[in-house]
C-alpha cells in the first residue's frame, strides 16, 4: 500500500495574539511558532499505520520554503519513507487551486494506492486542495474522513457529518481521502527522532521542474484578485470581570449562584 | 441583468437542512439588489414534499428526481451539477460549507473551471464582482477579498451566517429537469448513515455545563474540571480538541459535528471559540468564558468574560462551592 500525504507548515495561532502587516496582505509571523497543520498530522499518522499493517511506503510532499522541511522531517520521523519539497517560489499568492496544481505536477507520475491531505488547514482554511487533486488525478475521493477500513482493492471510509452522524462510503483504490482530526492518536516524535530523519534526503523540485505556466499558479492562477486582512472588530461581546483572581472568582461565583449553580 | 443565482438545496434523512434556507436568504437579498433570479436546485428521489417546501423562498425550484440521488453521493452530485450549471450558466452558484458542500465544491470548481471561494461569511456584489468576507486563523483574522472578474462564480457559505427563518414572500414554480446519463462515475458508493450511540450522559439535557477546551492541556487535568463541575452541580462537556485527543468521549463534544446545547448556564474554560463550537452553544441562556487570550473569539458571544488562567480560576471556584 503506497501512500502519498500532502502536508503544510502553519503558524501556531491558538494562544498567540495576532497582528496584521501594514499592507494588510498577511499576518506578522516573526514571533510565531510553526508546526505541521493539525489535520495533516493525523493524515501522516494514518498513512504510517496503514503502511505498518499492509507494507508499502509513505511519501510526504509539501509546497513551501526551506523552513517547511521541518514538517517533512517530522513526518519522516513518524515513519514516512520519502519526502518531496516543492519550492514555494512562484506560488506566492496562490489560492488552493495553485497549490493543488503544484502538488499534482509533483505526484502525477508516481504510482500510489492512496493520497491523503488534511481536510483543511488551520491558517486559511480553504479546505480545497484534496478534492481539486482528486479531480486533476481523475480519482474517487471522500472528504472529512474519520475512519478507514481497507479490503483488497477497495476501502470503506467513514465521513464525519453534522450532529454526531457519520456516513459510510465505499471507494475503489486508488483514491484520495481528506482526513478529519480525531481519527487516530498521532505518535509523538522526539527531537532525536527528527535528528535521525535528517539522514533521509528530501527531494526538491520547483516551478521550473514542474512544467507549470505562470497562469496556473500564484496571483494569476487564483480566484482571488485582492485580499485585505484585519483583526475582527470586537463585537458587543462579554462583560469582562475585572480585579484580582480572588475578586473575579467571587464575581463569577455570584453569577453561578444567580443562575442556579450548586443548588 | 446578470441572470441567476443557483442554490444547491441540502437534505438528509427526509429533511431540508437549515443551510438551504440560510443560502436562500442571502440569495434573495442579492437578487433583489442586483436584479438576479433565485433558483433552488433539488437533487433527490421521491421527495416532492421537500422540493415543494422550497417554493416559499425562491423563484424557481429545479427538481432532478432520480433513484441515484436518493442519498448524497459525490459522483452523482458532481455530474448532476455539472449538467445544470453548463445548461443554465448561473452567475453565482451557492453550496453550503457543510459536510456535503465541502465534499463537492472544490471538485466542481476544478471540473468546470469556476472561480471558487469557500467558507464565506458575508457576500456582496460590486461592479459585477463578488466581494467576500471570510474568517481565517481560527476566527482571529478577517479576510475581505475581491474575486477576479468572471461571468460565473461558485461559493460555499458558512452555516449560521444568515437567518434560515427569514420570510421570503416568494412562491416559486417547480420545474423538472431530467437526470443526465451517469457516465464518468468513479465508483464511490454510499453505504449507510451511522448515528452515534447514546452514552452515559446526555449533555443536551443538562441545566449547567462546564465545558473544557484545548486549554485543559493534558488528560491528568480532567479531574480538576470534573471536581469543579461537581461542586456546582454541572455536567462536564468539551470542545473538539478534547474529544479528538480522546480525553473525553465524543458524546461530550459540543459543536457542529457533536451536540447542540442550550443550557441555563454554560461555562467555557480554555475554549477559544471556533465557529463550529459557537454554533453548538451560542444560544445558551448565560455564557461565562475563561481564557488567557483576551482576543479569543469566545468572548464575542459570552455574556461574562474572565481573562485568566483556568487553572487559577477552577480551584478558587471549586473551593467556594465545596465548602458550603
Amino acid at each position: 500500500m503506497d501512500i502519498v500525504v500532502c502536508v503544510k507548515q502553519v503558524p501556531e495561532v491558538t494562544d498567540a495574539e495576532l497582528e496584521v502587516a501594514k499592507d494588510g496582505t498577511q499576518i506578522i509571523t516573526e514571533d510565531l511558532e510553526f508546526d505541521i497543520n493539525e489535520w495533516d498530522n493525523y493524515a501522516v499518522e494514518e498513512a504510517v499505520r496503514i503502511k505498518e499493517a499492509f507494507g508499502g511506503k509513505v511519501t510526504v510532499i509539501t509546497v513551501g520554503n526551506e523552513d517547511s522541511e521541518d514538517v517533512l522531517r517530522q513526518a519522516l520521523a513518524m515513519g514516512a519513507n520519502e519526502a518531496i519539497r516543492v519550492d514555494e517560489e512562484g506560488f506566492d499568492l496562490s489560492d488552493a487551486r495553485g497549490i493543488a496544481r503544484g502538488i499534482f505536477q509533483g505526484v502525477r507520475d508516481m504510482s500510489f494506492d492512496l493520497l491523503f491531505t488534511g481536510a483543511q488547514s488551520s491558517d486559511y482554511g480553504w479546505g480545497q486542495v484534496g478534492l481539486i487533486l482528486a479531480e486533476l488525478l481523475d480519482l474517487p475521493y471522500a472528504s472529512l474522513v474519520v475512519g478507514i477500513e481497507i479490503a483488497d482493492t477497495k476501502l470503506v471510509a467513514l465521513r464525519e457529518l453534522e450532529s454526531n452522524t457519520q456516513e459510510k462510503v465505499e471507494l475503489p483504490l486508488p483514491a484520495v481521502l481528506t482526513i478529519q482530526t480525531g481519527l487516530n492518536s498521532p505518535r509523538y516524535v522526539s527531537i532525536m527522532g527528527i535528528q535521525k530523519a535528517r539522514k533521509i534526503g528530501i527531494k526538491e523540485t520547483g516551478f521550473d521542474g514542474l512544467g507549470l505556466s505562470e497562469e496556473e499558479i500564484g496571483p494569476k492562477g487564483s480566484s482571488v484578485d485582492s485580499q485585505l486582512l484585519s483583526i475582527p472588530p470586537a463585537g458587543e461581546g462579554a462583560e469582562i470581570l475585572t480585579g484580582t483572581i480572588e475578586e473575579i472568582s467571587e464575581k463569577a461565583a455570584q453569577i453561578i449562584r444567580d443562575k442556579g449553580g450548586a443548588l | 441583468m446578470m441572470g441567476e443565482i443557483l442554490v444547491l438545496a441540502e437534505q438528509r434523512g427526509g429533511e431540508l437542512r437549515d443551510i438551504t434556507f440560510e443560502m436562500l436568504t442571502l440569495a434573495n437579498g442579492l437578487g433583489k439588489e442586483h436584479g438576479l433570479t433565485v433558483t433552488a436546485l433539488f437533487l433527490g428521489h421521491g421527495a416532492s414534499d421537500l422540493a415543494h417546501k422550497l417554493t416559499r423562498a425562491c423563484d424557481t425550484v429545479l427538481v432532478m428526481d432520480n433513484p441515484e440521488l436518493a442519498n448524497y453521493d459525490a459522483d452523482h452530485y458532481l455530474i448532476a451539477m455539472d449538467e445544470v450549471i453548463k445548461d443554465r450558466m448561473p452567475f453565482l452558484t451557492m453550496v453550503g460549507n457543510t459536510a456535503m458542500g465541502m465534499d463537492i465544491v472544490p471538485a466542481l470548481a476544478a471540473r468546470l473551471s469556476l472561480p471558487l471561494v469557500t467558507d464565506c461569511v458575508e457576500v456582496s456584489i460590486a461592479e459585477g464582482r463578488l466581494e467576500i468576507l471570510r474568517q481565517i486563523y481560527g476566527g482571529k483574522i478577517n479576510a475581505k477579498l475581491t474575486m477576479k472578474p468572471s461571468d460565473r462564480y461558485l461559493i460555499s457559505l458558512r452555516t449560521g451566517s444568515f437567518d434560515a427563518e427569514a420570510e421570503q414572500a416568494k412562491s416559486g414554480s417547480l420545474e423538472n429537469v431530467p437526470a443526465p446519463s451517469w457516465t464518468k462515475l468513479r465508483g464511490r458508493k454510499f453505504l449507510t448513515y451511522l448515528e452515534a450511540e447514546l452514552e452515559d450522559v446526555d449533555i443536551g439535557s443538562a441545566d449547567i455545563l462546564v465545558s473544557i477546551g484545548r486549554g485543559i492541556g493534558k488528560p491528568e487535568n480532567i479531574p480538576l474540571a470534573q471536581e469543579f463541575a461537581d461542586s456546582i452541580g454541572a455536567t462536564l462537556s468539551c470542545s473538539r480538541p478534547v474529544a479528538d485527543e480522546q480525553w473525553l468521549p465524543k458524546s461530550r463534544q459540543v459543536g457542529t459535528s457533536g451536540k447542540t446545547v442550550r443550557p441555563r448556564l454554560y461555562i467555557a474554560l480554555g475554549i477559544s471559540g471556533a465557529y463550529q463550537h459557537q454554533a453548538g452553544m451560542k444560544n445558551s441562556d448565560t455564557i461565562i468564558a475563561v481564557n488567557t487570550d483576551p482576543k479569543a473569539p469566545i468572548f464575542n458571544i459570552a455574556h461574562y468574560g474572565m481573562v485568566a488562567d483556568m487553572f487559577e480560576v477552577m480551584p478558587k471556584l471549586t473551593e467556594k462551592f465545596a465548602e458550603k
